[in-house]
């Protein structure tokens, strides 16, 4: 069966990178399902989860904004954020939540208020996707 | 001839010295390895960047942002990246004197750090504005900077900006560099010099020409031009990072085996003194001895 090249790179790191089935985007415009010989394509993705199909088994990531890159055999996605939902621990996202949040509340200039909002975002997010997992939905 | 004395006090002092560079050596490599890592751990991002914008760019067809327009350059900016403390060898001296080709009259410069600040009042060039990083270098202080420089460029105010940094290359070597951030028209990779292996191999060249975009490609490419830009600036931050306590870190090791070497020579000179002094003695002694015998 004819396999995809999944790249996911943060400025952190290079997260993933292996030949999977299929992949779930969540893209500007709602799920993008991406199988192998896909149209090229050039799209942005907005914070949400990012499905991996591989080798049978499923891998749930959440992922913040970024860029992906299609080609018939490759997926690369750039994303400010991803982590694997296993790995994800609640109690510490919800008081990066918190902290982000009080942390708005001050006055910042716009460099600060960009970054935190990114955080803020980051962390709803993955208190999100997490949750819809252990909930088995 | 120097006293004993004046030669012991000598070496105590450059003891001292000795331990202190050794104390900022072992600061500078700690430091050092944490901005290694930082550096090499954002260049798959930067690069992908580059991968992704080229072949956007090329298949975008008839686009064009305000970041793109190439215009005749009749003033410029220049970001200088230097580093805040001195202490690490010739690391500004050589940024300096790239940042000190472009021309005074038509370039604009933007500091980061406290050397490159000294520098223009010292040289007297014109200062848009001057910038901190931090040791380990936050997004917003790249965020900060970009705002500026492409205010600057989409107003009309300059007509290209360029950057000056130290790239680095390995711990013992770190080489100056001027890019061009502004128009972004070359999409060259930030570390060209230094490829490693498994970048190259594990992410392909995307041949394809011809790319679909969703929604559209100005939404795609709008927003992926000024992300680009500011990518490539936190790149530049922590490129200077770790140059800069690479460098320290040799210079104060090479410090460290000079005040060794210092005090070994000392210690000789002191011992030979001291010999020399001992064999008067008894000389004085014996010819004493000898005038009382007779």
């Amino acid at each position: 069966m004819a396999t995809l090249r999944l790249e996911i790179v943060t400025p952190e790191a290079r997260v993933f990178s292996a030949d999977v089935e299929n992949v779930t985007l969540p893209g500007v415009d709602g799920q993008l399902g991406i199988y192998p010989m896909h149209v090229p394509l050039m799209t942005q993705i907005s914070c949400g989860e990012l499905v991996i199909r591989q080798n049978g088994a499923t891998r749930h990531l959440a992922v913040g904004d970024g860029f992906v890159e299609i080609t018939g055999e490759r997926v690369a996605v750039l994303t400010e954020m991803a982590i694997d939902t296993d790995h994800i621990n609640e109690a510490e996202v919800e008081k990066a939540r918190k902290e982000a949040e009080e942390r708005l509340k001050k006055q910042l200039n716009d460099e600060e208020i960009a970054v935190t909002e990114a955080a803020l975002a980051h962390a709803i997010t993955q208190l999100e996707v997490k949750r819809r997992r252990s909930e088995g939905v | 001839m120097p006293s004993t004395r004046d030669i012991r006090r000598r070496i105590k002092s450059v003891k001292n010295t000795a331990q202190i560079t050794k104390a900022m050596e072992k600061v500078a490599s700690a430091k050092m390895r944490k901005a290694q890592q930082a550096a090499l751990a954002g260049r798959p991002y930067v690069d992908l960047m580059n991968g992704m914008l080229a072949a956007a760019t090329a298949s975008a067809g008839e686009f064009t942002h305000p970041l793109m327009e190439q215009r005749p350059v009749k003033k410029r900016a220049v970001i200088v990246v230097s580093t805040d403390k001195g202490l690490c060898g010739s690391l500004n001296t050589n940024l300096l004197r790239e940042a000190g080709r472009f021309d005074a009259e038509s370039s604009l410069f933007l500091t980061a750090g406290r050397k490159s600040e000294q520098w223009t009042a010292r040289a007297k060039r014109t200062v848009a504005e001057r910038f901190t990083y931090r040791d380990n270098p936050k997004f917003s202080e790249a965020m900060a900077i970009c705002r500026k420089a492409c205010e600057l460029f989409t107003s009309g105010e300059v007509d290209q900006v360029d950057i000056v940094f130290t790239n680095f290359i390995s711990t013992l070597n770190q080489k100056p560099l001027v890019r061009q951030l502004l128009p972004i028209i070359e999409l060259k990779p930030l570390s060209a010099s230094v490829k490693d292996e498994e970048s190259t191999a594990s992410v392909p060249e995307s041949k394809v020409s011809e790319f679909q975009f969703e929604p559209t490609a100005t939404d795609v490419l709008g927003s992926l031009l000024p992300k680009y830009v500011n990518y490539q600036i936190y790149q530049v931050l922590l490129e200077a990072k770790a140059s800069e306590h690479s460098s320290r870190m040799v210079a104060m090791k090479n410090a460290t085996d000079n005040a060794k070497q210092l005090v070994k020579d000392l210690t000789l000179e002191y011992n030979k003194i001291r010999q020399a002094n001992i064999t008067k003695e008894l000389l004085e002694i014996t010819s004493a001895a000898m005038a009382m015998g007779n």
